[in-house]
């Protein structure tokens, strides 16, 4: 009974990474970036949700859009402001942009809501569901984590594969320059997304902080490292490989924490990750690559 | 001394297309990389429904004079006008959306996309709905979508290619896949279609059936067409008028017959031909 319950404890873990990892495959995929700021506006999305309904009383899910829409509008900010700019310049510096976004915006939350951490309360007000006669529990957040996954991953499913925006970004990741020469709007398609990428990521700390309620200028960081590794391990660029890299990832960490050791949990994740690595470098999904010349 | 020089009289546009504004007229136009002169005082005139052949050695220049008219490099000198308006300033995306398309020497298809998708890329600027009603399969996506898929065919059905609709552009054979560059160029609507070596690797029959294609595709959409091609059969064939490129600069111009007789033309691709 406590394989399942760890089971299900690792399924909803992994699920938040995916949905993180969703934001980091698909910039990857579309502007060939990782976006290192992604796992602090998590934490942002996480402040905004927690301000809403604890100092302006908002109901869960009000708040929950809020903080969508202001994880949407700095998403595309500092695309706008930070990786605009850098378009032409070579990915090394992109890349140092993205970790000096980060630090800045764990730094503006610093200095807005200051150190001590908060106690973020569960927007979820689903009862947990007990199994087995009361043996094994699944909680509410649980529950809510893996729906919201999954409508999430059928959602982008059809976004990308029905939707003249998603031809089109799949199209972008594909070969920018004859996207381009379609009449394809590169700039336009790499603003829409960071903009779902950002919602998601706010999605993802709501039900990240309603699982483990402490919230810190620094919350972000560790998810979002997690959430790049499993994007990383499930194939970079490829949206189901985050998604099963990410549930993957979680079963993982929560089964190291249970059977093997809780200090050596993450080592654990990071060691599957180079193995999967070395015998199939291109992550599990990943495609390989073809060099135009 | 450049821009003292009176541009030459435009004798290759055909009789029909004389009254209308051209297609396209570049003045001057030539780009620098660092040091070196890429191309210099091109001066074209493409008539309405002209097709037009820009031929040279290997090396000559042609597929930068293809950037150049695409933006995909700006300009170092001179204009582009594309239907009688400045396109200086204008990004690769505006100058696809003003009228031109192009195919490319290496094809670049969206390979991972199947063959409907890849003309619905060409497509993307005249199908108009809203996201949220793609997500929420509202009656305005049904109803675009409906009208994409059905243009996609028609175009596909150029080529006969309606049975690969639902093939992944990659897996086809390479003669299909650059025909479907082609649709999928026409498909942003184009007023000038550049071909950029489109009967290469194709055998003799493929060439044959695809002159035939080009000549119908100008026909049907009343377009001007611009191509480069290493065929002399194919430019010799179909070209109404001809440009001769060598170094980055234009040595000739004119009918097939005149450049077949243009000693010029001759030295230049029996001199400095290496193999073959």
């Amino acid at each position: 009974m406590a394989f399942l319950s760890y089971l299900a404890n690792g399924i909803s873990l992994g699920s938040v990474y995916a949905i993180i990892a969703l934001g980091y495959t698909m910039v990857y995929g579309i502007a060939k970036m990782l976006n290192f700021a992604h796992g602090d506006v998590i934490m942002v999305g996480a402040y905004i949700a927690f301000c809403a309904t604890s100092y302006l009383g908002l109901p869960s899910i009000v708040a929950i859009l809020l903080a969508m829409a202001v994880c949407t509008i700095l998403g595309i900010t500092i695309e706008g402001l930070a990786y605009k700019p850098l378009r032409a310049a070579p990915s090394l510096a992109v890349l140092i942009t993205a970790i000096g976004v980060s630090y800045f915006l764990q730094n503006a939350a610093l200095l807005i809501w200051g150190s001590a951490p908060k106690s973020f309360p569960s927007l979820v007000g689903i009862p947990p569901l007990k199994l087995f006669e009361g043996q094994l529990i699944i909680t509410g957040e649980a529950i809510v984590t893996v729906i919201a996954c999954i409508v999430i991953m059928i959602g982008l499913t059809l976004f990308t594969g029905k939707t003249r925006m998603g031809k089109a970004m799949r199209a972008v990741s594909e070969d920018k320059g004859a996207a381009q020469l379609m009449g394809i709007n590169v700039n336009h398609t790499i603003s829409v997304t960071f903009a779902i990428g950002s919602a998601l990521a706010a999605i993802a700390g709501v039900l990240l902080c309603s699982a483990y309620p402490v919230l810190l200028p620094t919350t972000g960081s560790m998810p979002g490292i997690k959430a790049f590794t499993a994007a990383v391990f499930g194939g970079i660029g490829s949206i189901p490989g985050a998604m099963v890299g990410g549930i993957l990832l979680g079963i993982i960490e929560i089964f190291g924490k249970a059977y093997i050791s809780t200090q050596l949990a993450d080592a654990i994740v990071f060691s599957v990750l180079i193995i999967v690595l070395l015998v199939k470098p291109t992550g599990l999904l990943g495609k390989a690559i073809n060099e135009k010349v | 001394m450049s821009k003292m020089v009176p541009l030459p009289t435009n004798s290759i546009i055909p009789e029909r297309d004389l009254d209308k504004i051209p297609v396209l007229e570049t003045r001057h136009l030539g780009i620098d990389f660092g040091g070196l002169t890429a191309v210099d005082e091109f001066n074209l005139t493409i008539g309405r429904t002209e097709i037009a052949g820009l031929i040279g050695p290997n090396g000559a220049g042609k597929t930068t004079v293809f950037n150049l008219l695409t933006k995909v490099y700006q300009p170092t000198r001179g204009t582009i006008l594309l239907d009688g308006k400045e396109t200086s300033g204008m990004s690769t995306v505006q100058v696809n959306q003003a009228g031109i398309a192009r195919t490319f020497q290496n094809i670049r298809l969206f390979s991972s996309l199947t063959v409907e998708e890849n003309v619905k890329i060409g497509l993307h600027n005249q199908v108009k709905y809203r996201t949220v009603s793609g997500l929420l399969r509202l009656p305005s996506y049904w109803n675009q979508e409906k009208i994409a898929h059905e243009r996609a065919l028609e175009l596909l059905s150029i080529f006969n290619m309606e049975d690969l609709a639902g093939h992944r552009a990659g897996s086809l054979p390479y003669g299909a896949q650059r025909r479907l560059e082609i649709v999928r160029a026409l498909a942003t609507n184009p007023s000038l279609l550049l071909l950029d070596e489109p009967a290469a690797g194709m055998n003799p029959s493929e060439t044959a059936e695809l002159m035939e294609n080009i000549t119908k595709i100008r026909d049907t959409f009343q377009i001007a067409i611009m191509l480069i091609e290493h065929d002399m059969n194919l430019v010799m064939g179909i070209c109404e008028g001809i440009c001769v490129l060598n170094y980055g600069r234009i040595i000739a111009k004119g009918t097939a017959d005149e450049i077949k007789r243009n000693p010029v033309v001759i030295e230049a691709y029996l001199g400095k031909k290496k193999e073959g």
